[in-house]
């Protein structure tokens, strides 16, 4: 029988006990005990209001509102086929498939990867790595104060498990594909993923959330990600929900001493997306890029929270955000850059970008910088507004169609996140989509 | 090749332009000088198809067709050209990728095929030499930190892939050093020739000292108050524009 939670009749602490009893792991008292203080911190903090400062522009109250299903398996309904149009050009990669949460061992792929690696369903992992797990597993992400992140600790099951030994180079990006299925009844799941990175490492890991059909569900992802010395990793999400799915994402990443890390956010999917990044820049000289496109039209909702954390010295934090809003769709940018007292010689940029294509989107966007310590530099500027007429004269005096030029400047806008995406079949999977994102506009405007 | 009668042209309701008249003949230099604010930039917006700056009466014909008929660029296929006293920055578009286009979409308009990369890049090559145009100028976005003088560079090595019939140029000359701006007057005079013409806008005497032109007429409040050949503008650096600002002041008495 399947688990319904709802915020009526105490119905996430009733299906809580129903779902510990047969989720992964259940017998290990260590990670009963992490779900179990999960819980109780996510009934205590109960789901974000407006009220509060971190939600100020996302009411998440058509989620709070919900009664949603903890889905089963729904493997049958999906065939290799339906996944071809999510897949990146070029060689076959590794690539793990996840059904309605689920994992999917005949629709995965598994390719030689170097000795020591090992990429594998978290459900498999909580038999087979326990040790790894044990010591990092709900150890960054925050289930104390964030109610996604605790929600999505109590009901953890399945997800993505990648480990990296020391001094690998993973030439190949690894792919996490989330495929919704949903159904009728609005369900949630709840997928967490754990990417281990040791020292003088080299990996890409994309993580990709899309739906089959148009029916309500909710994504509610946590993926910690540890990043050893001197390692140089990229992560890629890319949403594409169905237009009436909830998707909160909570991307935490721990950076040790001269680690590189590339985070690239492409959000087109969802009516309600909520896109946390947390980096923790913890050891001395680390660099983070994170970089983020939201497309939104008709009624979605994109929120990006960023939450950047300097703890320690000469490192260096890049943020680039752009935002195409059309409709009546509404755009967040919240960037918060945090100087702990012994990051000294900061260096961190932030800047978020907002182009409007209709008179009725909106963009709502707030810089947030907190230094403690003295000698750093951290700058921030954000952008709302048209396509600049002085461009477009310029373009068209040259020649060039007033539809050419447009399309010129909208990309060169989009472009500008994706640029320096380092996977090329993934950055070109995205410039594809960001295309087609303009055609349908296109399209629509015509009839 | 152009004819501009009794050209009156508004922005934000305020009448910039009071009854200009001009005419350019192929093969011609014509600078037109005055003081700030006299409306020379408003004239070579007008002609490139600024939609902001409203024409309220007169004509302007070029090469037979009425020009304020034609969109922006439509203009630029029919062979003007127009060198932005400020070049605008648009990021994320290389300047190569733009000449490409534009050069594409001019001879799409003309029914010739589009130029194939290798062509278009020995032809870039080519100009880039006349105007000491880098590698990495041309990879970079529009303008995008360009100095001041790479900005005009650019305009002109725009103007010379493009070979337009009638090129504009506005203050081009502002802001450059000598040495920069003998290689925008090399770069201008390498294509002059008998079926081309250039409207030379400028504040100084001093670029026509390169760029020589065959008249200069003078732009004082909206109207052409005086024409003359070269010798007017040494006049003109001599004596300032005062006198003639008098001249249209005691006329209009």
């Amino acid at each position: 029988m399947s688990i319904t939670l709802s915020e009526k009749d105490n119905g996430y602490m009733e299906g809580f006990s129903r779902f510990e009893k047969t989720a992964p792991g259940s017998n290990l008292g260590w990670l009963k005990s992490i779900r179990e203080h999960a819980i109780t911190k996510f009934s205590e903090l109960g789901f974000p209001t407006p009220r509060d400062e971190d939600w100020r522009f996302t009411n998440v109250a058509p989620i709070a509102r919900s009664s949603f299903h903890i889905p089963l398996n729904g493997i049958d309904q999906v065939s290799a086929a339906d996944l071809t149009p999510f897949q990146f050009e070029g060689q076959q990669i590794s690539e793990l498939v996840f059904i309605n949460g689920h994992y999917s061992a005949e629709l995965s792929t598994h390719c030689t990867l170097p000795e020591g690696v090992i990429v594998l369903n978290l459900a498999e992992a909580i038999n087979s790595q326990e040790d790894i797990l044990k010591e990092n597993l709900a150890k960054y992400a925050d289930f104390e104060n964030e109610a996604f992140t605790a929600l999505n600790t109590a009901f953890m099951e399945d997800g993505g498990f990648i480990y990296i030994p020391k001094g690998t180079v993973v030439e190949e990006p690894i792919h996490l594909l989330y495929i919704s299925t949903a159904g009728d009844k609005p369900s949630i799941t709840n997928p967490r993923n754990l990417i281990i990175v040791e020292d003088n490492c080299e990996a890409n890991i994309i993580e990709q959330y899309v739906s089959l059909d148009e029916n309500i569900y909710l994504s509610n992802v946590v993926t910690e990600m540890v990043v050893g010395e001197n390692s140089s990793v990229g992560h890629y999400l890319i949403e594409l929900e169905s237009k009436k799915a909830f998707n909160i994402s909570t991307l935490r990443v721990q950076q040790a001493r001269s680690s590189n890390m590339r985070s690239y956010s492409v959000l087109l999917g969802g009516s309600l997306v909520r896109n946390n990044i947390h980096p923790v820049l913890a050891g001395e000289g680390c660099n983070s890029l994170i970089n983020g496109l939201y497309m939104s039209t008709h009624r979605q909702h994109m929120d990006n929270y960023m939450k950047i954390e300097h703890v320690s010295p000469h490192c260096d934090s890049r943020q680039l955000y752009n935002g195409v809003l059309d409709g009546r769709s509404r755009g967040v940018f919240h960037g918060r850059i945090i100087v702990h007292k012994d990051a000294q010689k900061t260096d961190a940029k932030q800047t978020n970008r907002n182009l409007l294509l209709s008179d009725y989107a909106q963009v709502d966007t707030k810089p947030q910088l907190e230094i403690y310590a003295d000698d750093v530099k951290c700058t921030h500027g954000a952008t709302i507004g048209q396509i600049d007429e002085n461009a477009l004269f310029y373009l068209r005096s040259r020649g060039i169609s007033k539809e050419a030029s447009r399309d010129i400047i909208l990309n060169a806008f989009t472009n500008e996140t994706l640029e320096s995406m380092t996977v090329d079949s993934v950055k070109k999977y995205c410039t594809n989509l960001v295309a087609d994102w303009f055609r349908q506009r296109e399209q629509t405007l015509k009839s | 090749m152009l004819e501009i009668k009794n050209l009156h042209v508004s922005v934000e309701d305020q009448e910039i332009l009071k009854g200009l008249n001009l005419t350019v003949n192929a093969g011609e230099v014509h600078s037109i000088m005055g003081p700030n604010g006299s409306g020379k930039s408003t004239l070579a917006l007008v002609l490139a198809g600024r939609e902001s700056y409203k024409v309220t009466k007169g004509e302007i014909i070029f090469e037979g067709k009425d020009l304020l008929e034609l969109s922006p660029e439509d203009r630029a296929r029919e062979g003007i050209f127009l060198a932005f006293q400020y070049p605008v920055e648009i990021p994320g578009v290389a300047n190569t990728y733009l000449l490409r286009e534009a050069l594409n979409s001019i001879r799409k308009y003309r029914g010739e095929e589009p130029l194939k990369h290798v062509e278009f890049g020995r032809l870039a090559k080519e100009k880039m030499k006349v105007m000491g145009i880098s590698d990495n100028l041309l990879k970079r976005a529009v303008n995008e930190g360009f100095s001041g003088g790479e900005k005009k560079r650019n305009e002109i090595f725009q103007m010379q892939i493009l070979q337009p019939k009638l090129a504009i140029m506005d203050e081009t000359d502002s802001g450059l050093d000598i040495d920069a701006l003998k290689i925008v007057a090399n770069g201008v005079n390498a294509l002059r020739s008998p079926e081309r013409a250039f409207i030379v806008i400028t504040h100084y005497q001093r670029i026509l000292d390169y760029i020589v032109p065959d008249f200069v007429h003078v732009l004082v409040d909206g109207k052409i108050v005086k024409s003359g050949g070269k010798e007017l503008a040494l006049e003109l650096e001599d004596k300032g524009y005062g006198w003639l600002e008098e001249e249209k002041i005691a006329a209009n008495n």
